[in-house]
């Protein structure tokens, strides 16, 4: 019987399996897992749950009904550390070895850490439920908070720790928060969502240190300064997880490297999600939204199983949809569509950026992107406008 | 039965948001054609509003997060949500569109 095997167990991994057995795949499908819990939605981490409203169990990304219709054998709590394309089989941590027929890399990214930082107590990044749930056994207690990085991740867990009533300082690099995500003009307007709920932003400066002795106490800062901390949650990014694969001879650079069709550069083997640097309209890409977890495991089952069939999985559409994000923060609700360069001009359609608005990004006179705040409707309208304008770039 | 607005302010392709305080939640009245459906207008995901989304023949896309849902069977096509949102039938009587109290009521734990 035929083998695909899907390494990865989140929202893209499950999204796979979903989309092989919906295109007709009938033979047997191994996922296999690092964490041990059943697949979960991570986009609450950072706000249900670290405020009390989730514990987890209401996160399941399948139920029994579907993991029943998914037919699939599950191997959790075990990842994979190596591949051979050659055989295209697997090894496991736990020493077994899967030979499959295809392969699904759906391994998704790891938080970042600083340097020399992850012995101290108090200190956390936020990735999985296990993160979350121990940030929110840290959060139960008063102290100070220090944020380090102002990005979406850190947004929302600053808007969440303050909303616990915690005195919240969040330290960027950059000038602003969010300049490389929304660009000067829209980071600088949004500097009010940390400011107005009474968090303190810290930014062009880095951490130098964090200081101890067991839990920790303090931040060091680049110019000198340091910040009291009971809690530190460092939200610096995402790094693909492709050292597994190192030694495979599969490229990776910053990232699975995959054609359109989601193909790597071993036959019979795909990548999707947070993983994948695919090849698209304007060079390559490598997205950690949640939408492109979603979307594109459905192209990867798709031209993998193509591909098992004989047929030529060039015939499909290409992956290269527009990029969607949307952050939850300070009761704000922020979509972005679009990859917004930094100096790209903003310009005001709806509302008044003193409050909720809907605003294009110009790049040489073209629409780039799309911001809103507060404004679903009106992003949706552009979010299609902006699709043909994506797909002709 | 609840009354929720003239027939005659709905047109087709376009979705109507009705929340009065006879109704436990918001509706949202969508028409298709000469049809009209009725469905609970909050995404069965978090809490957005189906009416703010977008209407492509039978189906309606959250504004926030994408899933579309039929407004005949409630059903989502893709991921964030996973549950169905309530469909309601609805009769037109005296030229106003009404809306089965039964139909509509939540229990108190379900209602948002």
């Amino acid at each position: 019987m035929t083998t695909i095997a899907v390494v990865g167990t989140g929202l893209a991994g499950v999204r796979a399996a979903e989309a092989l057995r919906t295109e007709g795949y009938g033979g047997r499908l191994v996922l296999v897992g690092e964490e041990t819990a059943a697949p979960y939605d991570r986009p609450p981490l950072s706000k249900q749950v670290l405020l009390g409203k989730s514990d987890g169990q209401d996160l399941a990304l399948t139920d029994e009904e579907q993991r029943a219709a998914l037919d699939a054998e599950w191997l959790s709590g075990t990842g994979a550390t190596a591949l051979d394309p050659a055989t295209r089989t697997l090894s496991l941590a736990d020493g077994r070895t899967l030979p499959a027929d295809g392969v699904i890399i759906a391994t998704g990214a790891r938080a970042r850490s600083l340097p020399g930082t992850s012995d101290l107590r108090g200190v956390h990044s936020l990735r999985t439920l296990d993160d979350a749930l121990r940030l929110r056994e840290d959060l139960s207690r008063p102290g100070r908070v220090v944020v380090v990085g102002g990005g979406f991740i850190g947004a929302e867990v600053a808007s969440s720790a303050r909303a616990l009533g915690h005195e919240v300082t969040v330290v960027e690099y950059e000038r602003t928060p969010l300049l490389r995500q929304l660009g000067q003009a829209a980071a600088k307007i949004l500097c009010r969502l940390h400011t107005d709920h009474a968090v303190r932003l810290v930014t062009g400066v880095s951490v130098t240190g964090l200081i101890g002795p067991e839990r920790v106490r303090q931040v060091t800062l680049s110019d000198g300064r340091s910040l009291p901390a009971n809690v530190v949650v460092i939200g610096v990014g995402a790094a693909p997880n492709t050292e597994w694969l190192t030694g495979s001879g599969i490229s990776c650079d910053n990232g699975v490297l995959t054609d359109e069709w989601c193909r790597t550069t071993a036959p019979g083997v795909v990548a999707a999600g947070d993983v994948a640097a695919y090849r698209c309209r304007s060079g390559r890409l490598r997205i950690e939204h949640w939408t492109n977890a979603r979307d594109m495991p459905v192209t990867a089952a798709r031209s993998l199983l193509a591909t098992m069939r004989g047929q030529d999985p060039t015939d499909l559409p290409v992956y290269d949809p527009l990029p969607y994000v949307w952050s939850d923060q300070y009761g704000v609700r922020l979509q972005i569509a679009g990859r917004p360069g930094p100096n790209d001009q903003l310009e005001l359609l709806a509302g008044s950026y003193e409050d909720r608005f809907a605003a294009v990004y110009r790049r040489d006179g073209a629409i780039s992107g799309a911001l809103a705040v507060d404004s679903p409707r009106e992003f949706g309208r552009l979010k299609r406008e902006l699709r043909s304008a994506w797909a002709t770039r | 039965m609840i009354k929720l607005c003239p027939v005659e302010d709905l047109a087709p392709g376009t979705v109507t948001r009705i929340a009065t305080p006879d109704l436990p939640v918001p509706l949202a009245l969508i028409k298709v054609g000469e049809r009209i459906f009725c469905v609970d207008d909050t995404c069965s995901h978090e809490t957005a509003s189906l009416s703010d989304g977008w209407l492509d023949g039978h189906e309606i896309e959250c504004p926030l997060h994408e899933s579309r849902f039929d407004v005949r069977t409630g059903k989502p096509d893709c991921p964030p949500a996973r549950r169905p949102i309530r469909t309601h039938d609805v009769e037109v009587v005296a030229g106003m569109v009404c809306v089965d109290e039964a139909s509509v009521a939540v229990a108190r734990e379900a209602a948002r």
